[in-house]
């Protein structure tokens, strides 16, 4: 069908863009709105987009669900991780203070370092609960 | 304000249509004005998630939903009198509530004189990060966001456990068989 | 006009009462699963309006520290508000995969027919 092309070019210039645009929401959360919630969603809508146009199988063979399914937990353990880190650095559970020479740069390093495990999780989340989703129908 | 007119009549338009494609839509787009009306109350990061995730996430979840059980029209119930007074009922009663909530865009409200300050005040000096919302969510207030980390974790294992398994592919009589 | 004053001071707060009276009745009167989904995702909107509109402040701008600017409104809603709806869109995945779920070992997802065939067993 010549609907088809269409569908196709599109996605394939608009894929790498909502990569990008999902990694800027993400590390100018702190400068502007964004964050890792917002972050997430956006690259799992790039994934579900990829899917929708190019088919499961496709999806798939690029993004394997195993890696997805690593990704859900993972996020959650860097998360209490960096809680558990400054346990070990002698402050209290998630008190990022001894991160860095001073107290206020080391909770600006704490808050990348936790963003990143709510990009990791939200993303690895959304993309696998379509998977479920998707693959029951066959 | 016109938006929250639109989101109103969105709503009747929920309640009244059968098609079940028709109201996924119109999820999609209350979702939408929703994210409007909350720029306009100076809420830009919970806009943003609000578009992301119920104008993006949960319209392909129900659209996915709506393809594995291929129902798309509800019946014609009987009149449901009781559900509609006790609706109204409470409405009335909240309605005359809010005559006592103080009016809208004050600034000298209980609500906005404790803690705000403080944390719009001493954001910089502690965390160096002017997005206040994301320091209050990440640094002051960091074991919420854990919790909800661990919320999304569970929810996802939770759709993976119901919903990964080899498909029965008759309904009816249960049948207690070992999956997978 | 005391009464023009106290409808624009108080009309969003009506507007938030009508959709969380309309979203309890789609779940309480509509027998279809999904619709009482949808119904429970307005429901829930409708709290997110009433925590977010008291914040605002008239004047102010979003609670992004510039140096241009001094009245800010209240980030405390926002950040509540913010883990809520994660956590909305988390509970509607698991409700729609339970109606999958029910589908496959009833066959329908209308409440009433459902209940009609659990009586004749």
């Amino acid at each position: 069908m010549k609907f088809d092309v269409i569908f196709r070019v599109a996605a394939k210039i608009l894929i790498p863009y909502m990569l990008v645009f999902a990694l800027y929401v993400q590390f100018h959360g702190d400068f502007g709105p964004g964050g890792g919630f917002q972050a997430g969603v956006i690259a799992a809508a790039m994934v579900i987009f990829y899917a929708i146009i190019f088919g499961l199988k496709a999806a798939q063979k690029i993004f394997p669900p195993r890696i997805i399914e690593l990704m859900v937990p993972s996020g959650v353990g860097i998360f209490a991780g960096a809680g558990v880190l400054s346990l070990l650095l002698g402050e209290n559970y998630l008190n990022y203070s001894p991160f860095a020479q001073d107290p206020a740069h080391g909770q600006e390093y704490g808050i990348i370092l936790i963003e990143i495990g709510v990009l990791v999780t939200v993303s690895g989340t959304m993309v696998a609960i379509f998977y479920s989703f998707i693959g029951r129908g066959r | 304000m016109v938006l929250l007119t639109l989101l109103a009549a969105v709503t009747i338009g929920i309640i009244r249509i059968r098609n079940l494609f028709g109201v996924v839509v119109l999820g999609g787009i209350y979702s939408f004005l929703m994210a409007s009306v909350m720029i306009v109350l100076d809420a830009v990061d919970v806009a943003m998630t609000e578009a992301s995730v119920g104008a993006g996430i949960s319209m392909v979840l129900m659209l996915g939903t709506l393809y594995l059980t291929k129902t798309e029209e509800t019946v014609p119930a009987h009149t449901p009198l009781l559900p509609l007074f006790v609706a109204v009922a409470t409405g009335a009663a909240l309605v005359f509530g809010t005559f006592a909530l103080p009016p809208f865009g004050v600034a000298d409200t209980p609500m906005n004189l404790h803690v705000a300050p403080y944390y719009l005040g001493n954001s910089i000096q502690d965390t160096l990060v002017p997005n206040v919302v994301t320091s209050v969510l990440s640094s002051y207030r960091g074991f919420d966001t854990l919790g909800e980390t661990a919320v999304i974790f569970t929810a996802g294992i939770a759709v993976m456990l119901l919903l990964k398994g080899k498909r029965d592919v008759k309904p009816g009589p249960k049948r207690r068989s070992v999956r997978r | 006009m005391d009464l023009l004053q106290t409808i624009v001071s108080h009309y969003n707060h009506w507007i938030i009462i009508f959709l969380m009276v309309s979203g309890l009745y789609i779940v309480v009167a509509r027998g279809n699963m999904i619709k009482k989904l949808v119904g429970l995702g307005l429901f829930q909107t409708s709290v997110y309006l009433l925590y977010l509109s008291p914040g605002k402040i008239l004047g102010g701008t979003p609670p992004i520290l510039s140096p241009q600017f001094t009245v800010y409104s209240n980030p405390l809603p926002h950040v509540l508000i913010l883990t809520a709806i994660v956590v909305g869109v988390a509970t509607l995945a698991l409700g729609l995969a339970l109606v999958v779920r029910i589908n496959e070992a009833f066959g329908t997802i209308e409440e009433d027919e459902i209940f009609a065939g659990e009586e004749d067993k």
